[in-house]
């Protein structure tokens, strides 16, 4: 901080630094600007060195771990408040703190389940390791793992089930019987734990014919429910549409092999297992879409390979002037639309990459299409394009400029897309409704569309105003003076 | 000390210091210095608990984050895997024990489970050959952390996902055993409340209906973990008088609402994550005279986000409309609390001046900082954008124009506006309209599709099987009656002096609150009908409590509720419970204990289909 001695002084004498006055009508902007400027004002006051970021960069003697984020000094938060703090102990006289027998720092997780032999008395881990009559429920902590291995065999499934909850590995393979295991499995669903129903899980996948398993299970909705949690994370693809099928869930078993595609990165295998996709047993309506995902794809293979051939050979002008970004491979249909307007506008329908040839295709609606043209022709300031995507001719041979999007969408594109004030003019005049247009005019500066509306609406105050914000001197400014001199408008105000 | 975990009115300190003691006694019983390889997902939760210095004083010398291929050099005697339980993690820990093998002496390896031990994972390790190679494998129960004085969490990002799409129920598991813990600490809880149904999937997609009902699990896990795990009776003086358990599926709509508190809205634009927050940098650099603003920092600029801050404390559960006015009048008190060095004269008052320093300096830094982020928030809040779209989500949850293809969101997709704040006001639209009509369905969906990928089919299923998105069955919108009768529109909303808990989103009050609200007075047989309505049961349940623990309330104190949301809640709900804790003739405050800590778009975004 270059904070010098006179400079301190300086402040610390001076009285031009008051405290703000604010109005409390204020609107909240203002407020916000205030305070900041207050704190602005502030913030040199004395030479701090309360940096809070270098509380948080304590340094690791190991390597950084990233975003590690607790190296936050705890004491930080307790400056100054300690009164508060006393007041608040004070007003809850029966708080938590009070009620417990002993300082809260005595007590662990672990020896809060452990049973206790006299009420109130928690037992450290110590005791608990040389008291032997006390039950341990938490996992043992501190025993070599050799100890939790357990040798007896005369353990009845629900035993198994509880020691198995408690972290101990127990062998199951006694359990030979399917009686027995479907026991083991009861058990373990009985007590909730998911865990522990994965456990018996894996065994009876690994012991029981795939359809034993299933028709058992089909029974056992929660069984079965952590069994399909558990085949999804293991990624046993296989397993889990035998399952489905057996079960006859059929748009589940269609979706689960649909979502294989996403693991595939090559496109032509990719290509290859949607075409297999095609006929599953999906809704109605997602059939379409995964016959589409099909096509598309099938589409971009051919027209990226082309494009990439037309590209590298650097004959083609708008390759040679827009190089490709991307490859438009697994992109979505939209964005694809949006190539094709780009690079192959005015290719016939006959070939693949054609716009109107994906629209057909596809059914892309009007709307959608008109909206995705115009951003592509607009982005390679094709205005002349821009121009025919909205002119229709009617059967006397008259033009008539028509938007399925509305015009004030097709403004905001072209403006999006920097378009010159001119075209803006042509589309803003074409909006219908007044308000709209005036709104978009003063938006996109439309000076031109502006006057004439004020003009046209009699509207001498709102021209008035719009006289204060154009240049002084320029061309809008005579045109508004020229109009509000003009003794042929009756104005209404 | 986290000393503002003991402001609330239950001091969560306790429980901090539970489970500090719990991680000590594991790391005393690795021998020796040592070296700690985080999963990284962990080093938030675990930082709201410890910090370095504690593992430091348990010679932890070195720590890593886990990552493929072999362990950075470390001279010490025994490293330790602190993970979750993910089978992907197990395959990088085997990666790196097996390459750490070859190298050189001996090390001892250990493996501490967050929060649970998994015998799926044991067994990839034993797959893979390296189970043996641990001695100690070990589960760490952080079930609940604490955030704030009336603030728990489990931080399970995928808990909503696994309970209500996977029917998985390891996380309701460990949501019961959370509150074991708590009923360990605190107190047997001696009236237990719920609402909700988990474990079924609606819409009838061919897959039968389940009968078990989640939070009566929860509670009947509670009873049963209660039978034995205290051989005896739980001999601590109950401190929550009752627990409310709430279904994320009960209410539906409130996460897909933008949030419009203060700290609602920063999580909305920047995402607290374990309660810092990231922020662009650029509002925060200091501004010097003739800096000509070169040496703009490029990182983001951290910060903690916790009650531990005065003025926090005050403003993060306001509307943000009140926040303004809030900062300006802080700002107000300091200058003129820095003007008052003018007026110390005597060396006694220039002494006392300058002992406050420290805590005045503290209080700029802390507006300085609330200044900042309010004009970032400003800035989002006031724009166009922002406000159509919440113009539409108002209209939504008023209940107009919910059955017809709304032209906004139309216009979102055209330009493509991200997918999460699609689908989160297409599901909003779904949510007020009880189901979309199948056109209106079909319509978004094929926008959608076309749009942003066919893939995405396997989001939309997921989001229709959570009931988020789906047809209408049945024809019957019952959304109205639910409104009308709970109250959750209310037309003049008072956000600066607020009255009803509809000024956190600005009109709506929060389904979930409404119904903690109206539990607490005049009780739930007040809204019988609309309870059927909403989705799964209500049950009470009683756990009796031993004469000499039964409390005599004193006339005039409040009941302390403890509120449990499965499967998530936000903040701005949060607020509410806050707001109707603070109430004078309240009755109740509230502790508020949750699988995660989200937002509409942290909880769409958890239901969408990746790759493996």
């Amino acid at each position: 901080m270059n904070w010098t001695k006179g400079d301190e002084e300086e402040y610390w004498n001076s009285s031009k630094f008051k405290a703000f006055t604010f109005d409390d009508e204020d609107d909240e902007l203002s407020q916000l600007k205030e305070s900041k400027r207050a704190v602005n004002s502030l913030r040199d006051f004395v030479d701090d060195d309360d940096d809070d970021d270098d509380l948080e960069r304590v340094s690791w003697s190991g390597e950084p771990v990233g975003s590690i984020s607790w190296s936050i000094k705890e004491t930080a938060s307790n400056s100054g408040s300690n009164h508060e703090r006393e007041q608040l102990k004070n007003r809850n006289s029966f708080s938590s703190y009070a009620q417990l027998p002993k300082p809260a720092s005595t007590y662990s997780l672990s020896s809060l389940f452990r049973g206790r032999t006299r009420p109130g008395s928690f037992q450290s881990l110590s005791d608990a390791l040389s008291d032997t009559p006390a039950k341990s429920y938490a996992p043992e902590l501190g025993r070599p793992k050799g100890e939790y291995r357990d040798y007896s065999n005369d353990w009845s499934p629900s035993d198994t089930v509880r020691r198995l909850r408690k972290g101990k590995v127990c062998s199951l393979e006694r359990f030979r019987s399917l009686q027995d295991k479907l026991q083991l499995l009861e058990e373990a669903v009985s007590m909730r734990d998911g865990n522990v129903i994965t456990a018996v899980l894996i065994f009876l996948k690994r012991t029981l014919s795939k359809e034993i398993l299933f028709r058992e299970l089909e029974v056992r909705q929660v069984a079965l429910r952590h069994l399909i949690h558990f085949l999804k994370e293991i990624g046993d693809q296989k397993l889990l549409l035998d399952l489905f099928r057996f079960l006859d869930r059929t748009e589940e078993l269609a979706l689960t092999h649909y979502r294989e595609h996403l693991n595939i990165q090559d496109p032509e295998k990719r290509k290859e297992f949607l075409k297999t996709c095609i006929g599953l047993p999906f809704s109605a309506e997602d059939s379409a879409h995964i016959q589409d995902h099909y096509t598309l794809l099938e589409r971009q293979i051919i027209i990226e390979a082309n494009d990439r051939h037309l590209e590298s050979a650097g004959q083609t002008e708008i390759f040679r002037k827009h190089p490709r970004k991307a490859s438009i491979l697994n992109m979505p249909l939209v964005t694809t639309l949006f190539y094709s307007c780009f690079y192959h506008y005015t290719e016939a329908e006959g070939t693949f990459s054609s716009p109107v040839n994906l629209k057909k295709t596809f059914k892309i609606p009007e709307k959608q299409y008109v909206l995705t043209a115009l951003a592509a022709r607009a982005k390679l300031r094709a205005w002349h394009d821009v121009d025919a995507l909205f002119t229709t001719k009617n059967w006397l041979g008259y033009t008539k400029k028509r938007a399925p999007i509305g015009f004030h969408r097709v403004v905001e594109i072209l403006h999006k897309n920097s378009a010159p004030v001119q075209i803006l003019q042509e589309y803003v005049n074409l909006v219908e409704d007044v308000d709209t247009k005036l709104n978009l005019a003063t938006k996109f500066k439309c000076h031109d569309v502006v006057i004439d509306t004020c003009r046209d609406l009699k509207d001498r105050q709102q021209l008035l105003v719009y006289r204060s914000k154009v240049d002084k001197g320029s061309a809008e400014e005579e045109k508004i003076d020229a109009i509000l001199n003009s003794s042929q408008i009756r104005w209404k105000n | 000390m986290a000393a503002h975990l003991s402001y609330g009115r239950v001091n969560l300190n306790v429980l901090r210091e539970a489970v500090r003691r719990e991680l000590r006694e594991f790391l005393d019983k690795c021998a020796g210095s040592k070296a700690i390889v985080w999963d990284e997902y962990l080093t938030g939760p675990f930082g709201l608990i410890a910090q370095y210095s504690l593992l430091k004083e348990h010679e932890v010398e070195k720590m890593f984050t886990l990552k493929g291929s072999r362990l950075p050099a470390a001279d010490v005697k025994n490293i330790i895997f602190v993970v979750r339980p993910r089978l992907e993690l197990m395959d990088i820990i085997a990666e790196n024990v097996l390459s750490e093998d070859r190298r050189g002496p001996a090390r001892d390896f250990h493996i501490l489970f967050v929060p649970r031990r998994s015998l799926l994972c044991e067994q990839r390790l034993k797959d893979l050959g390296v189970l043996g190679s641990f001695i100690h494998r070990e589960e760490y129960s952080l079930d609940l952390i604490p955030f704030d004085g009336d603030l728990l969490s489990m931080e399970s990002e995928g808990a909503f996902k696994e309970c209500y799409l996977e029917s998985d129920q390891t996380s309701l598991y460990h949501a019961a055993k959370g509150l074991m813990t708590l009923q360990a600490l605190y107190g047997t809880i001696p009236q237990i409340f719920g609402k909700g149904e988990c474990a079924r999937v609606r819409n009838g997609r061919r897959v039968p209906p389940d009968p078990m009902f989640c939070f009566q699990q929860v509670a009947n896990m509670m009873i049963r973990m209660k039978r034995e795990f205290t051989g005896s009776q739980n001999s601590i003086f109950p401190v929550f008088d009752n627990l409310l358990l709430l279904d994320r599926n009960v209410d539906l709509l409130t996460p897909l609402a933008t949030q419009l508190t203060y700290e609602g809205l920063i999580d909305e634009i920047y995402g607290i994550q374990n309660s810092y927050v990231k922020l662009p940098p650029e509002k925060f650099a200091p501004k010097k005279q003739g800096d000509g603003g070169k040496d703009l920092p490029t990182e983001a600029k951290k910060l903690q986000l916790n009650s531990a801050e005065e003025l926090y404390a005050e403003i993060r559960d306001k509307n943000f409309n009140a926040v303004g006015s809030v900062l300006s009048k802080k700002a107000k008190v300091i200058s003129a609390a820095f003007e008052e060095r003018h007026n110390a004269k005597t060396v006694g008052e220039i002494k006392q001046f300058v002992s406050q320093l420290p805590h005045m300096q503290a209080a700029r830094g802390s507006l300085a900082n609330h200044t900042s982020i309010a004009e970032l928030i400003k800035d989002v809040t006031t724009s166009e954008d922002f406000f159509d779209k919440l113009t539409v989500e108002q209209e939504f949850m008023s209940g107009i124009d919910t059955d017809k293809v709304n032209s906004y969101i139309e216009d979102c997709i055209a330009q493509k506006h991200p997918l999460i704040k699609v689908l989160r006001l297409v599901c909003l639209q779904s949510v007020c309209n009880s189901g979309l009509k199948q056109k209106v369905l079909d319509y978004y969906k094929r926008e959608i599709l076309q749009t942003y990928g066919y893939e995405h089919i396997l989001t939309l299923y997921n989001l229709e099987k959570a009931g988020l998105l789906k047809p209408q069955t049945g024809g019957r919108n019952t959304y109205p009656t639910v409104r009308k009768t709970l109250r959750l529109w209310m037309d003049d909303v008072n956000e600066q002096n607020p009255t009803d808990i509809s000024y956190v989103y600005s009109g709506y009050a929060p389904l979930s609150v409404r119904l903690a609200q109206l539990l607490s007075r005049p009780g739930w047989r007040s809204i019988e009908e609309v309870l059927r309505i909403l989705p799964g049961p209500h049950f009470e349940e009683r756990q009796p409590l031993p004469t000499g623990l039964q409390k005599k309330r004193q006339p005039g104190e409040n009941r302390v509720t403890l509120i449990f949301f499965l499967g998530g809640v936000t903040f701005a709900e949060i607020a509410a419970l806050r707001f109707l804790s603070q109430l004078e003739d309240g009755g109740t405050e509230y502790v508020i204990a949750t699988t995660k800590l989200i937002n509409g778009a942290s909880w769409i975004e958890s239901l969408m289909e990746k790759p493996f």
